[in-house]
């Protein structure tokens, strides 16, 4: 038995919603707002009108640019190890990014992180063997907004071992992000052979790629570092309010990506990611617990797949301001569903208020909930053949399954263990031990966990021209000084 | 040489092989080596790092119990030789253990035996659906100085306190230190029937056993 798998659609089905994808680049086509973009377009054979800036791309071109677009790609640890595999139905998870505040554990209250903040995240990330990649997961609002984006890499730079999925904020910033990358990665050849991050690009809906959004595309194609499409569209405000209509705007938004990105660079890597949300009817919210987001997660990324595209989608965060009942449910229900879906990459881990904000604790508590996923994504296999008939004749009606060689030989890969977050002791058990909540079991091992970090591999010449870089980009922004690092690199 | 055997059979018992323990402890036999040695040297000290492994949950259940397992099966070797020897190894304490009348749960009575004996105790392991007055024949036959009853539901945990009174009528109270275990059953519960001890799991029974006994 393969392992299980969620399916929303039927062939017929994929092929309708791609077809009309399709038909929507064509008419009414695609606001690119970016002027390197509509000459890639024009060129191509796109029909462009440079006054509005909308271009509308036929259908060989989109057929072309999925012939072009890689199967799969890795992304690589700074020791070099291929430890995630964008293709398949391989699932890997990763923090959620570009929050702009953290759930501070003593106060209960979001507030501003700063560099301090970031490092302690980077390095609890790395002691949570659930998450295969880092990300630059908030914004450190001690230095200038203008480097937010790039100093964030910096700092992750300095500490990851994983690979990271991150973002540019600018045009001008992405290459010094992909600056550092090279740096890190011993080289632009280097990285381009082994990649050590993925870029986010996100259109805005309704189909329109906005200059900066569009500019990073085109520099990760030309680069070869990894794009991945973050197409959002909100069911029932900036998209159809049909689940199905949803994902045909999230076709015909990300396709337009492919098609400007192999362009750029045919044969680049690129991912078929988003951050859907099914508009919320009566807070007006964007809601990333939701079940119809979930949905509509689950069924772009079987369009994705449909395609030949890696995949990734926002799941597994939760829109609830504190830890608590919602928290879990939402976040369950989200990893559950992206590890049955087989989305390569999935994002939201630690996130809570509609991705606005990031929190230590979460992020534990989620790895206990993304073990479960992984557990569940397993399925169930025979194991031993017979099943059990050889092993029941031999117990007879003794219970003594616990003292059976069988047990000793399955047991660690069939049954999940749990962290200690998650409590099944007695109720004398845990009154002995605190009569503690999962937050503050949680709170306790975010400390337990920064104990065992490991430092960075970096040689120290890498890191002095990784902290020259950054610095250089502050000084423009008016920044004289970095702030500096915690003592225990 | 007898220090390299001593390590083979501790490791034999942290890695859960109870045919090695049991060809390593013939080895360190025919080698000869004390059987006391082989048990203090060797054996126990294995199932020491088992029970410190489990209580930092790098061990499970089904570790523990075969490396019990393996412990038992040395001591059905050594035990003739040190009837030989006329030695007799220090037992920590004789335990009478059951599941109390009307409840047929197993698992945990079975798993504190057997992690008890692992041990170093003496265990009379009378199973389930144990009559009251089993109990308090046992106990007298014995000598224990241990009786535990395993209660499962929480329409049984009130024949606990039936043998309690049970060994008050039968004046042999003073003689057993009695513990109490089972899913329903709580500190508050043991103390209200007149119970010596309860422990949550175990290993947390071979601490409380210890504690009774004064080892």
């Amino acid at each position: 038995m393969a392992r299980p798998k969620l399916t929303f659609l039927d062939q017929e089905f994929i092929q309708q919603i791609v077809a009309e994808g399709i038909a929507v680049l064509s008419n009414p086509g695609v606001r690119v707002h970016n002027s390197e973009a509509l000459a890639l377009l024009a060129d191509a054979g796109a029909a462009v009108d440079f006054n509005t800036q909308v271009a509308c791309i036929p259908e060989t071109l989109a057929l072309h640019a999925l012939d072009s677009a890689p199967h799969e790609f890795n992304l690589y640890s700074l020791e070099g190890l291929a430890v995630v595999h964008y293709g398949g139905d391989d699932v890997h998870f990763d923090p959620g990014s570009a929050a702009v505040s953290i759930l501070d554990a003593q106060t209960g209250q979001q507030r501003s992180p700063v560099t301090a903040d970031f490092v302690r995240f980077v390095k609890l990330v790395e002691t949570l063997a659930m998450f295969d990649a880092q990300s630059t997961a908030f914004v450190c609002r001690d230095v200038p907004e203008g480097i937010g984006d790039l100093y964030r890499l910096y700092l992750a730079l300095e500490y990851m071992h994983k690979p990271i999925v991150t973002g540019a904020f600018g045009k001008q910033t992405w290459w010094v992000m992909w600056e550092l990358l090279c740096a890190a990665a011993g080289g632009e050849a280097a990285l381009k052979q082994r990649p050590l991050a993925v870029f986010d690009v996100c259109p805005s809906p309704p189909l329109l790629w906005s200059d900066l959004t569009c500019q990073n595309l085109i520099d990760c194609a030309s680069k070869g570092v990894p794009a991945e499409l973050v197409s959002m569209p909100l069911a029932g405000a900036t998209a159809p309010v049909t689940l199905a209509g949803s994902v045909v705007q999230h076709t015909a938004e990300s396709l337009s990506g492919v098609v400007i990105h192999q362009l750029a660079q045919p044969g680049s890597p690129i991912v078929w990611g988003g951050a859907p949300a099914a508009f919320d009817m009566r807070a007006g919210s964007t809601p990333f617990g939701d079940v119809a987001t979930w949905m509509i997660d689950c069924a772009y990324v079987e369009v994705g797949k449909y395609l030949g595209l890696p995949t990734h989608a926002y799941m597994g965060s939760t829109d609830a301001k504190l830890l608590d009942m919602q928290s879990g449910l939402e976040s369950a229900g989200g990893a559950m569903l992206a590890a049955l879906a087989g989305v390569n990459m999935v994002s939201g881990a630690g996130m809570i208020d509609f991705l606005r904000c990031q929190s230590f604790e979460k992020l534990v508590i989620d790895a206990d909930i993304i073990a479960m996923a992984r557990r569940l994504a397993q399925g169930i296999e025979r194991r031993h053949e017979p099943v059990a008939l050889e092993v029941m004749r031999q117990a007879g009606h003794k219970a003594g399954y616990l003292a059976n060689s069988h047990t000793q030989r399955w047991f660690r890969k069939e049954l999940h263990l749990p962290s200690p977050v998650i409590d099944r002791s007695s109720l004398d058990s845990w009154q002995k031990q605190g009569s503690k909540s999962i937050v503050t079991r949680a709170a306790e091992r975010v400390e337990h966990l920064l104990t065992t970090y490991k430092p960075s591999p970096l040689g120290s010449d890498v890191r002095h021209e990784l902290r020259r870089i950054t610095l250089r980009a502050a000084q423009a922004y008016g920044m004289d000084e970095l702030p500096s690092l915690p003592d225990d690199i | 040489m007898s220090e390299e055997l001593f390590q083979k059979l501790t490791d034999s018992i942290v890695d859960c092989d109870p045919d090695a323990v049991e060809a390593l402890t013939r080895q360190a036999l025919a080698a000869g080596l004390e059987p006391l040695e082989i048990i203090a040297q060797g054996l126990t000290k294995g199932m020491q790092i088992v029970g410190e492994r489990f209580q930092c949950g790098d061990a499970f259940l089904p570790d523990l119990i075969i490396a019990a397992e393996g412990m038992q099966r040395a001591m059905q070797l050594l035990e003739p030789e040190l009837l030989k020897r006329q030695q007799t190894l220090e037992t920590a304490g004789v335990v009478v253990l059951g599941t109390v009348k009307g409840d047929i749960h197993e698992i945990g009575k079975t798993l504190v035996g057997t992690m008890l004996s692992a041990n170093g105790f003496k265990v009379y392991d009378l199973g389930t659906d144990v009559p009251t007055e089993t109990f308090i024949a046992k106990v007298k036959e014995t000598g224990a100085n241990i009786l535990g009853l395993s209660s499962l539901l929480t329409t049984t945990m009130v024949v606990q306190r039936e043998v309690i009174e049970a060994l008050n009528t039968a004046g042999i109270r003073q003689q057993v230190k009695v513990m109490v275990g089972g899913a329903p059953v709580t500190r508050t519960w043991a103390s209200q029937i007149g119970a010596d001890g309860y422990a949550e799991d175990a290993t947390g029974a071979v601490t409380l056993a210890r504690q009774l006994v004064g080892k």
